[in-house]
């Protein structure tokens, strides 16, 4: 009976794991089809590929995206681990919770309210839509997920790792640089990535915050799907989810690096982006 | 010993968390023209608006609840595989292709040559339209948020200390009432976590209402995407997000704040 359980169990997997995966060998089947439609494969060809390499302004949309992850995932980890320790610091177990609420608020909210109260945001203060709306939108939406990811290593982390360590007469940056940070380092790396992934991802925050002169990749697919069916972006998704593949395997690996108490799993619950 | 780290936080938090939510509350009062109204709140109970929040509501409780129906089992099923953790990364992995794409890929699967018309017209079925209905809209976001319905599910199954199954089993419980009676249960927290996850976003969506679903489904997400950008209407904008974010935050009081409570 044991082994008639297994079987089901793994046939139900499997039609979930298909289904799953469909859309996306849908897409990287098409991008070999010499004929321009994602019906009828015609033939095999590269063109499409030669096309995504040959057209500059997608390559600078690609370039955009990156630079834009990047730099938000920086600069996002850099804040969210002063306010992971931040938040670690705080005695009162009150006001720890309720700056943990005020954390969690942008990762709970709906990605329209994030876009359109930003929007408002950035008109009234008077900064240009464009480059840096969207990259300190990134960022904005990046550091409470880091923040998330980084709490619970500095929790494992003993007092009296601290105490001894400014006992034997380190300063205050000594203990930040040589005890805390290599202690939470793979809380950090985590968070890196999960920020680097929600800015790739990203659509509808940056639909909101960009102006006419600056795009990104989920945006421009936007609007070229709205156009209809082009097979460079069917070359191009190809050459994401490979891109993607490699992150989620290095992701993986530290993760697993990281997972003596199995506690980083768990904090994977808001895991992945696509809210 | 000083805090010092609190102070960039803490202006993080007002500037993006604090300050977006005032300025949204204050945009709901004005009109178009910039006087201050009451219009906007008038506006939204009015039928149109009353009815697009409740079909809003509606569409994310479908959504929520498939996604609770194909997530679950999948979730219980893998904490009985043996490669348990690969079998996880396998089913998360394509959440981190870009949402984008994957609603691209659905435009072709569903469109009228598509794969699925071809599927359906080889075992006799026929040719239907698929793209542009309410099945579509469904699956796809099913489809979007299935993974966030498995991993907390997939969370709480693995907390869950076997020997209160055995004890179930032991004490002559079928299966099926083990799993009513002990199991679900005490994968509440599970369930609830991955329900907030999926119905507040579904509640929200904008992007696949206009790719998949042709605007033939209007969510709150939609409208507010459409008063900002497109009429240019703020105000009545900033309104429906208002009552979006009182939304969420009775679903968080509802389903219970997991992250805040963490452990």
């Amino acid at each position: 009976m044991n082994h008639r359980k297994m079987k089901f169990s793994n046939v139900y997997l499997w039609v979930v794991f298909i289904i799953l995966y469909a859309p996306i060998f849908y897409l990287s089947y098409y991008s070999f089809n010499s004929g321009g439609t994602m019906h009828g494969f015609d033939g095999f060809t590269l063109d499409w590929y030669k096309e995504v390499f040959a057209d500059t302004r997608l390559l600078v949309i690609l370039l955009n995206t990156l630079v834009i992850a990047l730099f938000s995932a920086l600069i996002s980890t850099i804040l969210g681990v002063i306010g992971a320790i931040a938040i670690h610091r705080v005695r009162k177990r009150k006001n720890q919770n309720a700056l943990l609420s005020l954390n969690n608020v942008l990762i709970v909210s709906p990605d329209v309210i994030i876009g359109a109260s930003f929007l408002i945001m950035f008109t009234i203060i008077g900064i240009k839509l464009g480059f840096v709306s969207v990259l300190v939108s990134h960022i904005a939406f990046s550091v409470p997920i880091v923040v998330i990811m980084v709490l619970p290593k500095l929790e494992e982390m003993s007092s009296s790792l601290l105490d001894a360590a400014r006992d034997l007469g380190a300063t205050e940056w000594d203990v930040l640089t040589k005890v805390v940070v290599p202690f939470i380092k793979s809380g950090i790396f985590a968070g890196f990535f999960m920020a680097l992934t929600y800015s790739l991802d990203d659509f509808a925050v940056t639909f909101f915050v960009t102006g006419n002169g600056f795009t990104t990749l989920s945006v421009e697919i936007y609007s070229r799907a709205r156009q209809g069916v082009s097979l460079s972006i069917n070359a191009l998704s190809t050459l994401i989810f490979l891109f993607t593949m490699l992150l989620v395997v290095g992701y993986y690996f530290i993760n697993r690096r990281g997972l003596v108490s199995g506690r980083v799993e768990r904090n994977m619950d808001w895991g992945p982006p696509n809210k | 010993m000083r805090n010092v780290y609190l102070v960039p936080y803490v202006l993080w938090i007002l500037l993006f968390v604090a300050m977006p939510i005032a300025l949204i509350v204050y945009d709901s009062f004005f009109d178009v023209e910039g006087n201050f109204t009451f219009a906007n709140y008038a506006h939204f109970f009015t039928p149109v608006y009353m009815k697009m929040t409740f079909s809003s509501f509606w569409y994310a409780f479908l959504i929520t609840a498939f996604s609770l129906l194909i997530g679950y089992p999948a979730a219980y099923l893998i904490t009985r595989t043996k490669h348990k953790q690969l079998w996880l990364l396998l089913l998360i992995l394509p959440s981190w292709i870009n949402l984008l794409l994957k609603t691209y890929a659905f435009i072709g699967l569903f469109g009228t040559y598509g794969a699925v018309n071809a599927m359906l017209e080889t075992i006799g079925i026929g040719q239907k339209q698929i793209l542009f209905t309410d099945f579509s809209f469904i699956f796809v976001s099913v489809y979007i948020f299935i993974p966030f319905m498995i991993l907390p599910v997939f969370n709480a199954l693995e907390e869950l200390n076997p020997s209160l199954i055995y004890a179930a089993r032991d004490l002559g419980a079928s299966p099926w009432t083990t799993f009513r009676r002990v199991i679900f249960p005490l994968t509440m927290n599970g369930i609830k976590s991955g329900c907030q996850a999926v119905f507040i976003p579904a509640l929200s969506l904008f992007m696949i209402t206009r790719l998949i679903a042709g605007n033939r489904v209007i969510t709150l997400g939609t409208a507010i995407e459409q008063h900002f950008l497109v009429t240019q209407d703020w105000g009545m904008g900033a309104t429906i997000a208002v009552f979006l974010i009182i939304a969420m935050a009775v679903i968080m009081m509802v389903t219970g704040n997991r992250i805040k409570g963490r452990g």
